[in-house]
């Protein structure tokens, strides 16, 4: 891995070295501070028929309304059990704000550039295809979510 | 005053903008003066002057610009005498004036520079303007000596004057708010208002209301946008206190939340009608484009604009641009006639163009007029059909308004040749489309000899609409007012007995007419909750079509902001967008042609035995334009409208009999007949087919053509279409739902086919085998292919060795015909490619000379070729290639139309 590839990769998170984080499954996720609009805890919901199936629905956030990626199916990971809570961590993408339901919310965590690397090869492709690249936090790992790519849903390709 | 009480950066801000609403102000009023000395007694005018003077002094006072103040306040006396009728205006007068607006661009240049008023004090100036007042002889001329002044004494003047500026704070407060917040414009419209204003009386002009009417604010689109926005939540939040009231029994509350609904409702029409503009602004470059056009199409056309001003939401003016210039060179193009045909008409040379907007019923009417020709509905008639879009007895039955809207369909043009200005083809259906989607409507008029006029009607704003909200598994849904016809709720067991069922598809006699219907339920997948009690059908119109959504609930109309999906729903096309419901809730807006195109595909899911499984291939989910016919037993049958050349009619009569086939001459050629029934039922054409004139559905395929007898043509719908392959009768490709009713799909190879076969009788089993012609000259290949097609073969054409390699590649052949001349040793090199694919050996390979050479066959059968024969010897080569060929290849013709339905 060259010095080259992780400049040119990791380039618009890195800015704040900030990370909002929270856990999807047992997966623990950073999304670059200043790209977190807000979090906030579940919202009433509304549907979306005959959307893919990651898109949970609509939710009205003063006045916007928000479409909510549920990140469990987005990482092809196993539906929560029965009164888990969700949590929505609404981000500001390219393609507008969007809700991403995730499990749990984290701290806000400083990181340090030595330890980031480029996401492992052998990671599964789901997962690695939403990611920028892994901060080595003292016993595991931090991914970083590349929330572009996380919202952008073809549709068609997922229906 | 927040103005005063704000940092020095915001006051110079405003101090800016006050220099540079003055010289603007300046500018026209240098203009207004010279003007007004032409006509002293246009009221109009000096009453505009008057309130430009009026405008600088109050905000000189504001600023404690004293010098000016005082300058402009002398001169503003004088006006406001002028403007009284106390005295007549003289070229002296206006001298002094104009001296005044010189020394107010010298003390605005310092204030600009400096900030400050700058040294000079102009007291010779504001002394005689203050003499002029008093009617002194230096500047009054006193051969005119005003009657009225004569018998005013002066210091009742000095009093008109002091109630002015009593009067003036009433006048003064407004301009200097909105200079605090924005400037202060004044527009050049005004003068046009001026004249509208000049028969008022002079006290009316005095009022403040004019002055204000006649200034801008000028606000950033940005603000505008967010107030709307903000005004959206307002509607909404008053929705929920009007929900929340309903639920309550509280006087008060009632009250408060009434006086809310009236206020938020007048602040919706205050909001929104700020986002309005004059649709003038579209407008200012049709001159142009008229100009442009008739020195184009050497026609004289004089383009006349009413109702420039009439105000519309940016949105909306932004959707109209296109659509208008659209029609304005149509209406130049085709309307308005040639210089010499005018004369010849008796109408004068140049060609008038009407452009008129207004107001009525809450939208807006743009009407684009001419006088030319008219539309001609004969033209419009005979058009229709030679596209194929009507059969000639549809025709016959048209009003002359429906002819006319044919304008409309896709694909139609009347223009008799094709220019370049307008005419391709797309025209009126795109307007009418563009128009369309922004909820407005297109009307067409038209008086033959004397002009047509294209009125469209378009709502006011977009932002804000009525909606109908309704339920469905447990959701609720928002259908735009817009498309809504009806409601229609059947109740108890007559439910059973009023949706039927016609093939599967549920369809419900509206006043003795069908109406297809969808299952919202089903469309979006839901859960149905809905007793069996009742049925709640909603009658929509999307386009010109019209079906019945059947849903859970219906609930109430609801005022809805529209507001956009996020980018990752976009691509759904069930939903126009989403709002904030009563309760805070998103509801979903669904789009009525979306849900409209979808349940055509669902309604045939539906159908028993189909939807478990569904073990049918889906060919294609396209948008197809189809022609729809009925044939014997077959009531509806589809193929692409691509396919079809044209549509006939013929007297029964012009058939003949040729080669054991019925065939007809058609364009000096001989056109070969198939009866559909022929080919789908296996009855005779004779027993069965008793009408005059019959119907014909002509197919091009290449250089063949073949007729198709068909007992009616019924509609050419636009739709998507899902092509369900099955296992079934010979002569068709499979079924779909169209137009909410199943419709098969004529397997238009089979019959393309039989009717070969009928036509070539005795001409050996040629159909279907494949021919790949080599051959540089694209005349030699013509005339070679021709014969082969005659045949009945299938042929396909290359230029060169390479071409040929490519064809091959494609598809396999039955055989190849090369021409010995191709450039260089091309013959040699095509054969000895296909003789080292091991796929391709087996074809043979025919080679053609131009001219007999003794001892070249010989030379060319030893070389490899299977065959040699003399270019345009059509029988020998016809001879050779049946002897040639092998039994038909296993190549399924289906495969190919099903490639064939994907290309659609």
């Amino acid at each position: 891995m060259t010095i080259d590839a992780i400049t040119t990769k990791f380039e618009p998170a890195r800015s704040s070295g900030q990370f909002s984080t929270f856990h999807v499954g047992d997966l623990f996720f950073g999304v670059d501070v200043l790209h977190v609009q807000e979090v906030l805890c579940l919202q009433p919901m509304t549907p979306v028929p005959r959307s893919p199936d990651v898109i949970e629905g609509l939710i009205n956030l003063r006045g916007q309304i928000v479409t909510a990626i549920d990140m469990r199916r987005r990482l092809h990971l196993p539906p929560r059990a029965g009164g888990q809570t969700v949590m929505n961590m609404v981000v500001r993408t390219v393609d507008g704000v969007v809700s991403l339901l995730v499990d749990e919310i984290g701290d806000v965590l400083d990181m340090d550039a030595d330890t980031y690397e480029q996401p492992p090869d052998n990671l599964n492709p789901a997962t690695k295809e939403l990611i920028r690249g892994v901060y080595k936090l003292k016993g595991q790992l931090l991914l970083v979510l590349d929330e572009e790519r996380t919202v952008d849903l073809a549709i068609g390709r997922e229906a | 005053m927040g103005a005063l009480a704000s940092s020095q950066a915001e006051d110079q801000e405003i101090v800016r903008e006050f220099l540079i609403e003055s010289h603007e102000n300046l500018t026209r009023l240098d203009r207004d003066l010279v003007e007004l000395e032409n006509q002293p007694k246009n009221a109009a005018l000096l009453s505009s002057i008057f309130r430009t003077i009026h405008t600088i002094k109050g905000t000189c006072g504001f600023f404690g610009f004293s010098t000016l103040e005082r300058i402009t306040h002398q001169a503003e006396n004088l006006l406001s005498q002028l403007r009284e009728g106390q005295r007549e205006l003289t070229p002296l007068l206006v001298s002094l004036i104009l001296e005044t607006v010189d020394a107010t661009r010298t003390v605005l240049a310092s204030i600009e520079k400096s900030g400050e008023e700058g040294l000079e004090r102009f007291e010779t100036l504001t002394e005689r303007l203050g003499l002029a007042a008093q009617l002194s002889v230096e500047v009054e001329n006193p051969l005119t000596p005003d009657p009225v002044l004569m018998a005013a004494p002066a210091d009742s003047i000095a009093e008109t004057g002091s109630l002015d500026d009593w009067a003036m704070p009433v006048e003064v407060e407004p301009a200097k708010k909105e200079e605090r917040e924005a400037t202060v414009r004044q527009e050049d419209t005004r003068s046009k208002e001026d004249r509208r204003e000049a028969d008022r009386s002079k006290e009316e002009d005095a009022k403040p209301h004019s002055t204000v009417a006649d200034s801008n604010v000028r606000v950033g689109v940005g603000l505008l946008d967010k107030l709307m926005d903000l005004v959206g939540e307002l509607v909404l939040t008053r929705n929920q206190i009007l929900q929340f009231n309903t639920e309550r029994e509280d006087a008060a509350l009632n009250a408060t939340s009434q006086r809310l609904n009236l206020i938020t409702t007048e602040l919706q029409a205050g909001v929104m009608k700020t986002r309005m503009q004059p649709i003038g602004g579209v407008w200012s470059q049709l001159p142009r484009v008229v100009r442009d056009m008739s020195v184009a199409l050497g026609k004289q056309i004089r383009l006349q604009t009413e109702g420039a001003d009439t105000e519309l939401d940016r949105t909306i003016i932004e959707a109209i641009k296109d659509p208008l210039v659209h029609l304005i060179r149509n209406s130049c193009d085709h309307g308005i006639e040639s210089p010499e045909t005018r004369l010849a008409a008796g109408k004068p040379v140049q060609g008038r163009l009407n452009l008129r907007a207004y107001h009525e019923g809450g939208q807006v009417n743009i009407e684009i007029g001419d006088d030319g020709a008219g539309i001609s509905v004969a033209r419009v008639k005979q058009k229709a059909i030679e596209k194929g879009l009507l059969r000639p007895e549809q025709v016959d039955k048209l009003s002359d308004r429906e002819a006319l809207n044919l304008i409309f369909l896709p694909g139609f043009s009347t223009a008799q040749k094709v220019t370049n200005i307008s005419g391709r083809g797309v025209g009126m259906d795109v307007v009418k489309s563009h128009i369309e989607k922004i909820g407005g409507t297109v009307d067409l008029f038209s008086r033959a000899g004397e002009g047509a006029t294209v009125r469209i009607k378009i709502p006011l704003t977009l932002a804000i609409v009525p909606g109908l909200v309704i339920t469905s598994g447990g959701e609720r849904f928002v259908i735009p007012q817009i498309s809504l016809l009806e409601l229609i709720r059947i109740e108890g067991d007559a439910t059973e007995r009023h949706i039927e069922y016609v093939h599967g598809t549920p369809v419900f006699r509206r006043r003795g007419r069908l109406l297809p219907i969808a299952y919202l339920n089903q469309v979006l997948d839901l859960q149905s909750s809905s007793s069996r009690e009742a049925v709640n059908i909603v009658v929509l119109q999307a386009e010109d079509r019209q079906f019945g959504l059947v849903v859970d609930g219906i609930n109430d109309t609801q005022e809805i902001v529209v507001k956009p999906l996020g980018k990752q729903l976009k691509g759904l096309l069930l939903y126009a967008g989403a709002t904030i419901m009563g309760d805070g809730r998103v509801a979903l807006i669904l789009d009525v042609l979306g849900i409209g195109q979808s349940s055509g595909v669902f309604a045939e899911v539906q159908e028993p035995g189909r939807g478990s499984g569904r073990p049918q291939i889906e060919l294609a989910v396209e948008l197809q334009r189809l022609l729809l016919f009925r044939s014997g037993a077959f009531e509806r049958l589809a193929v692409p409208l691509s396919l079809v050349a044209r549509l006939e009619l013929f007297p029964r009569a012009m058939i003949e009999y040729a080669g054991g086939g019925p065939v007809i001459q058609y364009r000096e050629r001989i056109l070969p007949l198939v009866s559909l029934r022929s080919v789908l039922e296996s009855s005779g054409m004779d027993e069965a087919d008793r009408t005059d004139p019959v119907q014909v559905v002509v197919f091009t395929d290449g250089d063949r053509m073949v007729g198709m007898l068909v007992d009616q043509i019924l509609d050419i719908v636009e739709e998507a279409v899902t092509v369900r392959q099955k296992v079934g009768r010979k002569g068709l490709l499979g079924s779909g739902v169209i137009g909410g009713r199943v419709t098969d799909f004529l397997d238009l190879n089979e019959i393309v086919q039989v009717a070969a076969k009928s036509w070539f009788q005795g001409g050996g089993d040629t159909v279907g085998r494949k021919v790949l012609v080599v051959e540089t000259s694209s005349f030699s290949r013509g005339m070679i292919r021709s014969g082969l097609d005659m045949a009945g073969y299938r042929v396909f054409e290359a230029a060169t060795p390479e071409d040929a390699v490519r064809e091959l590649e494609k598809q396999p052949v039955d055989i190849v015909v090369a021409s010995l001349d191709l450039a260089g040793d091309g013959s040699s090199e095509l054969l000895a490619a296909i003789q080292s694919n091991p796929e391709w050996t087996k074809i043979p390979v025919l080679a053609l000379s131009s001219s007999p050479v003794p001892g070249q066959s010989a030379a060319v059968l030893r070389a490899g070729f299977q065959d040699c024969q003399t270019k345009f010897d059509h029988e020998r080569m016809l001879e050779s290639v049946a002897k040639l060929v092998a039994p038909p290849a296993s190549s399924d013709p289906r495969a190919v139309d099903a490639e064939r339905w994907h290309q659609q």
